[in-house]
């Protein structure tokens, strides 16, 4: 029988594979692809909690609501990445580095 | 159409003052391409203004909430309301007079601005953890973009990518902590965590879910204040972006990140005692938790702000040591602790915008940053001279300039409330500042400099630092005023 603890160990194995990306990754789209990992790594917490333990669905709506936030900050992060490469011809992290200090 | 929605509605007027003007200019802005700058910045403008004032018949109202329990409408929302949109107006009123800024067209400008402002004042006001989230993202996506708003500058740019890729990682680690609160206590909403986490946590069975929880739910509201450990983002994001949003985000984000982060602990993992008082849950010491942050965050800012000679860096550090300071605010659980946070956040606004002000003016015509290039500006522009000064001295806490008030009040409410220890390290910190921000009153009048010709300053600019200066200065003359506006403005819904 498939219960709560299989997603949450699911959930806790994406976010941390998230993390991981973005700690490591060089590329910004990759950097941008750990962040996905981790918002749905939430996506999945919430609606297993909604249907295992808290018994009501604000944990369904939530996570519609992450969905759209997903997209839109997608929307935004993909914009400013194109705009930087526009300018340094790169999307590589290493050479965003004329602020030090 | 439900009643009680059209009833909200009408305790909602500040942001819908807020969302028409974000319309507004969108469409002024690509119909009248002629007079577009005037009319869009006037649209603006008389947006905000009439938000301001829409705001203040909500002080009488009785507390309560709107929207289904998402939004709280209480003294405390309404102080902020009015501080943030405050904030704003006098950030758009320095933008035109921006060399970095007005040389691409405002519309846009305009517009995100507003758009910050209204997710700012939801922020503020949330009492769900859904809203809370929401408003949070809309807050940090609304910044990424005005940050990056020099779209062919390279520094520009990076500070955008920089703060955009930390930002989403700190959101959405905090929005992690937020679905394990929800699991532990089945509910989104802030006020119903407490009276869940007083019955069935208390018994220590979870109280490590609950620390990892907190812990992340932590890293966003220290991302949206900039403390410390979450602080990466804020010196190159302040150096980059152009001054004006710089200005902008040293206060205002920060203010609705405080505000959040009081309503979330103090509503949430705290127990109401007689009024005006809170006691923490014994179970999660969040308190030492802040605690730690907040000595972190001061004496990082104020050490790593000494061998700094950009002044906009300079200021970036200055503003994470304030951080610092404000948190000392909040772990004093009690009426004097908040209002210590609402009079320095009060003081905090105009010294600071002030400072940027006069960076604005001098990049104006010098074009530089740079500390050195300071040098011999009392021949150059006296006035800004002397009002650079009396800001940095504000900054600094040396009396009779609105910055003392701020930290003695601060620190007071901790000497008051057994965290001795903890004012006098403030204190010591507040002697390390007096160092960086000296250097640059030195640089302006001791240090003798190579260009000698005049700062023309136009009258708009005289007026906005006027504005900033009268503040400053002046502050101590209304302390009666402003001791009774935070004194009553404390009250939190607490559901």
């Amino acid at each position: 029988m498939i219960g709560l603890g299989h997603f949450l160990v699911i959930s806790a194995a994406l976010f941390s594979l998230g993390i991981m990306c973005v700690l490591t990754r060089k590329n910004a789209v990759n950097v941008l692809m750990g962040v996905e990992l981790i918002l749905n790594s939430a996506n999945i917490n919430l609606v297993a909690f909604s249907k295992f333990s808290a018994g009501n669905m604000s944990g369904q709506i939530f996570a519609i609501f992450i969905i759209v936030i997903a997209a839109a900050e997608a929307a935004v992060a993909l914009a400013i990445v194109l705009s930087m490469y526009r300018i340094i011809k790169s999307v590589d992290l290493d050479r965003a580095d004329t602020l030090k200090g | 159409m439900n009643p009680q929605l059209l009833l909200d509605l009408q305790k909602f007027y500040p942001e819908l003052a807020l969302t028409a003007a974000f319309l507004c200019v969108i469409v002024a802005d690509i119909a009248f391409p002629r007079i577009r700058k005037r009319l869009t910045f006037a649209i603006a403008a008389l947006g905000l203004a009439v938000a301001f004032f829409l705001s203040l018949p909500l002080i009488g109202e009785p507390a309560g909430t709107i929207f289904s329990g998402s939004l709280a409408l209480d003294e405390m929302a309404v102080f902020f309301k009015c501080f943030l949109i405050a904030t704003s107006l006098l950030v758009l009123l320095a933008a035109p007079g921006s060399k970095e800024l007005s040389q691409r067209h405002m519309g846009e400008f305009y517009m995100l601005l507003l758009g910050v402002t209204l997710s700012m004042l939801l922020l503020a006001s949330s009492v769900d953890m859904l809203m809370l989230y929401l408003s949070l993202e809309m807050v940090s996506i609304g910044s990424y973009v005005m940050v990056g708003y020099l779209k062919n500058d390279r520094q520009s740019n990076e500070a955008s990518l920089k703060y955009l890729l930390f930002g989403t990682v700190a959101t959405g680690a905090m929005l992690y902590g937020i679905t394990i609160l929800y699991g532990l206590t089945g509910t989104t909403k802030i006020a119903l965590l407490r009276e869940a986490l007083a019955t069935n946590i208390a018994t220590g069975e979870n109280a490590a879910m609950l620390l990892i929880a907190t812990a992340l739910i932590v890293a966003g509201f220290g991302f949206k204040t900039a403390a410390v450990p979450f602080h990466f983002w804020c010196p190159d994001v302040y150096t980059g972006a152009p001054t004006p949003v710089t200005a902008f985000l040293s206060v205002a984000p920060k203010a609705a990140g405080f505000a959040i982060l009081i309503r979330f602990f103090f509503t949430g993992f705290a127990e109401s005692g007689s009024p005006g008082s809170w006691t923490a849950f014994s179970f999660i010491d969040w308190r030492l938790l802040i605690i730690v942050i907040s000595v972190v965050t001061m004496t990082f800012g104020n050490i790593a702000a000494l061998r700094q000679n950009n002044i906009k860096r300079l200021l970036a550090y200055s503003s994470i040591a304030h951080a610092g300071y404000i948190l000392m605010g909040t772990v004093v659980l009690n009426s004097q602790g908040l209002q210590s946070v609402l009079i320095y956040l009060i003081t905090y606004l105009f010294m600071n915008l002030g400072a940027f002000l006069i960076v604005i003016e001098i990049f104006n015509r010098t074009g530089s940053f740079d500390i050195d290039d300071y040098r011999g500006l009392s021949r150059r522009s006296p006035f800004l001279t002397i009002a650079m000064t009396i800001f940095m001295l504000s900054l600094m806490g040396i009396p009779p300039f609105a910055g003392f008030f701020g930290k003695l009040y601060v620190f007071g409410a901790a000497v008051n409330n057994d965290l001795a220890w903890f004012a006098v390290v403030g204190a010591l910190n507040s002697v390390i500042s007096v160092y960086y921000y000296a250097r640059v009153i030195r640089a302006m009048i001791i240090e003798p400099g190579r260009e000698t010709s005049l700062i023309p300053l136009p009258w708009t600019s005289h007026v906005m630092v006027w504005i900033m200066l009268l503040p400053t200065v002046g502050l101590m003359l209304f302390w009666n005023d402003i001791q009774q506006l935070t004194m009553s403005s404390l009250r939190l819904f607490l559901g």
